[in-house]
């Protein structure tokens, strides 16, 4: 394999508040390959919203190396693509106005920013959206609009902190199928965020489960279901074997003692 | 894709429809309390002048012009304080919310500023500034700062992290999230602030007015009252009232437009 895109080194985190600390991450050694989708699952205080923020350059880390592309991060950059659970559209902006802010930055001109925020949208099925201002939209289409905000500047990497976490059901299958759908043409590498045992071993080359206090790795789980991932396949045994070695590794007991 | 009803039409109607309703009981309220009024007066319960009387006194003073004269000193006190104090509480609001050691500096000033009602400050600043207009110009440019200063920095404080970090993360810098992010979020906190400000200004000129000027509503009713002018007195009342609600209704406007983007419950 080539070298990873995305590399944890003996990650510590360690948060001072007042007089008290607290260790949020301890140890954390992990290398995601370039094209990977890894989603990272532990129970709340495991850390793992901590890990992505560090590798989206948001957080310092107290004591290790992260390193993206083999450059240690050292603050955010449009390299690396955030998707957030709360969508964090600019609710002043209107959807278009949205995916050209990062455009924008890069110093593209007016009309070269419209035909590539329309492009994106057009993609994730918002063309029609694009005057419109996210407070009209639905949960699922304000997510849908802010993964098109990250693809618009072209990150190599996308880092999603349980992005269909507040979605219906039915929405979060469809956006998991798209991601699918939009990976397997461009093949970013991946660090998905979640609590959905099932969304976890949908979309994951590999699941990585940490336990919490002090937040750590516990376990790796390769996922060896092939690609492209269907209905069939998420109905399969073999699906159902894996999502319960998952749950068991999360919930830290084994099948016969639940 | 996916089809999306559209859904705020009839609940624009809706609102339209209550809102209307709302407008005719007020409406309706104000006209059974001049009704009771009325009643009381010509009932000989009450010493005051009949709706009849104040509305007559009202058409003379319009039509000698004084009440315009009157009206207009009182507004270009308010707008001129008003104004200078707003412009001023913007920026050193932003400066206080985005650095902390404006905050720590400018804050406790401010807090203590705000105690004082700005009336208190009058006798200093005749004293200070003379009798003309600049005493009252002063002391209702410090009612609109305070309350102004206050919600912006208010507002920049509490602009939610995630914005900030979206920003962040598509590669803004620093001048470009205050630009584009911190801006545009803080205005509904902004616009309040002013709401709130020109209130207290137009409070504060009245006061201002009652106790030391020689033109404006104040001034008039206190005039009125040495000759026991009533109908006098509750023009001047009525017009303090109305011109009051009508500034309100221009900055509610002036925010509904700025911040159509928000959601509102």
């Amino acid at each position: 394999m080539s070298d990873p895109k995305i590399s944890f080194k003996n990650v510590r985190k360690v948060f001072n508040t007042g007089a008290t600390t607290f260790t949020a991450i301890e140890n954390l050694s992990l290398d995601i390959a370039d094209g990977e989708i890894v989603t990272v699952v532990g129970p709340s205080g495991c850390g793992k919203s901590t890990a992505m923020n560090m590798v989206a350059g948001l957080i310092p880390h107290s004591g290790g190396e992260v390193l993206v592309g083999g450059k240690p991060v050292t603050g955010p950059g449009p390299d690396r693509g955030v998707i957030f659970q709360q969508y964090a559209l600019f609710p002043w902006m209107t959807v278009r106005e949205n995916v050209e802010f990062g455009l924008k930055i890069k110093g593209q001109g007016a009309s070269e920013r419209r035909e590539t925020a329309m492009h994106y949208l057009g993609l994730v099925g918002l063309a029609d959206f694009a005057e419109a201002y996210p407070k009209t939209l639905s949960g699922g289409m304000k997510q849908r609009c802010a993964i098109a905000r990250a693809y618009a500047v072209n990150p190599s990497v996308l880092l999603m902190d349980e992005p269909f976490g507040a979605l219906d059901a039915l929405t979060r299958v469809r956006l998991q199928d798209q991601l699918l759908e939009t990976w397997s043409k461009d093949k970013r590498t991946v660090m998905f965020i979640t609590h959905d045992v099932d969304e976890a071993v949908y979309i994951a080359h590999r699941v990585i489960v940490l336990a919490a206090n002090p937040g750590r790795l516990q376990e790796i789980i390769d996922v060896n279901l092939p690609f492209p991932r269907t209905e069939d396949i998420r109905l399969s045994p073999e699906f159902t074997e894996i999502r319960n070695r998952v749950w068991r590794a999360v919930y830290h007991r084994d099948a016969q003692a639940a | 894709m996916t089809t999306v009803t559209d859904t705020t039409a009839p609940n624009q109607v809706k609102l339209n429809r209550q809102a209307l309703s709302t407008f005719g009981w007020g409406i309706l309220s104000f006209a059974g309390g001049i009704g009771l009024w009325w009643l009381a007066t010509i009932g000989g319960f009450s010493e005051l002048p009949s709706p009849w009387a104040v509305l007559t006194r009202t058409v003379e003073l319009a039509v000698d012009g004084q009440l315009w004269t009157d009206i207009f000193a009182s507004l270009q006190r308010v707008l001129i304080g008003f104004a200078i104090g707003s412009v001023l509480a913007v920026p050193i609001g932003f400066l206080m919310g985005w650095y902390r050691t404006a905050r720590v500096i400018i804050d406790p000033w401010i807090q203590f500023f705000r105690v004082i009602p700005p009336l208190a400050i009058i006798p200093l600043a005749i004293v200070t500034l003379g009798i003309d207009e600049k005493p009252k110009i002063f002391v209702i440019f410090l009612a609109a700062f305070l309350s102004a200063v206050v919600s912006t920095y208010q507002g920049v404080v509490s602009v939610d992290r995630t914005y900030i970090n979206a920003a962040r993360v598509l590669g803004a810098s620093d001048g470009t999230i205050f630009r584009r992010v911190i801006i545009p979020a803080s205005t509904p906190f902004i616009l309040v602030g002013f709401r709130i400000g020109l209130g207290s200004a137009w409070a504060t000129v009245v006061a201002a007015e009652l106790i030391a000027a020689q033109s404006g509503l104040g001034f008039r009713m206190q005039q009125a009252q040495l000759y026991y002018d009533l109908p006098t007195i509750f023009v001047s009342l009525v017009m303090i009232g109305v011109l009051g609600l009508l500034m309100d209704k221009i900055v509610v406007i002036a925010e509904e437009r700025l911040t159509h983007w928000q959601e509102r419950v």
